[in-house]
């Protein structure tokens, strides 16, 4: 006989240390978990992805959740170039110990790779690819080099 | 604008006055340009000539220009003679002609090396072309053929034709046209149309090119008309190439439907875009116009190492 208890449904559960990335825009989160490098041989916790989540804010969001990794600086500020909104907390044994809001400034370097392929900075000089952030809504990258845009940002991040 | 110690990389960092200053001193360049006068304000100074893809025009105007005024050139033209066939990076040879030479020259065929170039060199560097990028010296030598014919830049009509795509110097021109309220219309074959990146820059700087495949269409209205060769180096197949090759060709009958003031300018070398039968018309400024690089780079050389003239 089929049990009748009323199924318990649980979305995103809380986690006890690691990382929440919310207000990642919609569409965006498999772009952030590739960002975070985050692949079957270097995880050994749980990874919550929340895809199309309702959100007073932005009216749809998605949400990441990571279990015992806190995310660096570098990899916020790539973050920030798929999902400018994003914010990170970082939890310690169930509390936020930081919060804090991406930041995407006006100028990035060595996060992203020029779409260019006669662009100096995919030649193998001794230099990081440098951008100018044309527009954050969308995200926009000119490259400093050749001035080209970047076509594809979350393909081409470094 | 003091040019002095500054890099050219690109156009764009050129406001429309620091241009008019710089086409103002190529015009007290002329006599001296021409061996009519002579002037030695650059007398002990070397320039380093590098030049990785082929150059008539602009590597012996440069040489010229530099003779012009007493400085030494020490030079470059194939990348196989230089250690960068051994794997030696542009970085690095930079730094090293860098150290024989007061400022440097330099044709790449990748975009974005003269930026490179600037950023190991303590001397300028000047852009000579960086693969499809930009060719500001280049810019500059039209800019100066046009106003010497015209009188003033302000509010030309000036339609550019041919290859769109793949061409430095219309890339450069183009945005360098907006800063003189010029209006523009581009005539390309659809493959070789002008990059969006350029159309969004001048349609953000409030021209609106009116575009066109039509030659025949646009060549009236006119005040200065740009031809273009369609460059079989640049095509990344060759095939496409055989198929724009040879649309669009400026000759007698065309132009009598032109302005009779109107000029036909081209960076070159032309193939078979203008008829030789344009040369002897009063139409033509394209051998002024390369004639016209040597009192221009001398003007720049002449700021960017400090000579006093």
């Amino acid at each position: 006989m089929a049990d009748q208890s009323p199924i318990k449904e649980v979305r995103l559960t809380p986690i006890r240390n690691g990382t929440v990335i919310d207000h990642i825009a919609c569409g965006q989160a498999l772009n952030v978990v590739k960002i975070l490098g985050i692949n079957e041989n270097n995880i050994y916790s749980s990874i919550s992805i929340g895809i199309h989540v309702s959100s007073n804010a932005l009216g749809w969001k998605d949400i990441i959740k990571i279990e015992d990794v806190e995310i660096d600086q570098k990899k916020s500020e790539q973050i920030a170039l798929v999902a400018p909104d994003a914010t990170i907390s970082i939890v310690r044994d169930f509390y936020v110990a930081e919060k804090y809001k991406v930041v995407l400034g006006d100028h990035v370097t060595g996060l992203a790779r020029c779409t260019n392929p006669n662009c100096i900075t995919n030649k193998g000089e001794p230099i990081l690819p440098e951008f100018e952030v044309t527009s954050k809504y969308p995200v926009q990258l000119k490259c400093c080099y050749c001035e080209k845009l970047v076509n594809n940002i979350s393909d081409n991040l470094l | 604008m003091d040019l002095y110690h500054k890099d050219v990389v690109s156009i764009m960092d050129f406001s429309k006055d620091d241009i008019e200053g710089i086409l103002d001193m190529a015009e007290k360049m002329v006599p001296y340009a021409k061996g009519e006068k002579m002037k030695r304000t650059l007398d002990g100074k070397i320039l380093g000539n590098l030049f990785f893809e082929p150059s008539t025009r602009t590597k012996l105007s440069f040489e010229s220009a530099a003779y012009r005024l007493g400085c030494d050139v020490i030079d470059v033209s194939e990348m196989s003679m230089t250690s960068m066939a051994k794997g030696e990076t542009l970085a690095d040879t930079i730094k090293i002609v860098d150290a024989y030479c007061d400022a440097t020259v330099l044709r790449h065929p990748f975009e974005g090396a003269a930026k490179l170039a600037a950023k190991f060199s303590d001397h300028p560097v000047i852009n000579a072309g960086d693969g499809a990028g930009s060719h500001p010296t280049q810019t500059l030598l039209d800019l100066f053929t046009m106003r010497s014919a015209k009188g003033s830049l302000d509010g030309l009509n000036i339609t550019l034709v041919g290859d769109l795509k793949y061409g430095r110097t219309v890339h450069s021109l183009a945005q360098a046209l907006t800063k003189f309220g010029m209006n523009i219309t581009l005539v390309a074959p659809e493959s070789l149309r002008m990059p969006n990146d350029i159309i969004d820059h001048l349609e953000a700087s409030g021209c609106h090119p009116k575009i066109t495949e039509s030659l025949d269409d646009a060549v009236s209205e006119a005040d200065v008309l740009y031809v273009t060769r369609i460059q079989r180096e640049r095509f990344p197949d060759p095939s496409e190439y055989q198929k724009v090759a040879g649309t669009y060709r400026v000759d007698k009958a065309l132009l009598e439907r032109a302005k009779s003031d109107m000029i036909v300018m081209h960076p070159l070398p032309r193939v078979n875009e203008i008829a030789p039968e344009v040369d002897d018309t009063p139409h033509a400024k394209y051998f002024e116009q390369a004639a016209n690089g040597v009192p221009v780079r001398m003007a720049l050389l002449n700021g960017l190492l400090g000579g006093e003239f």
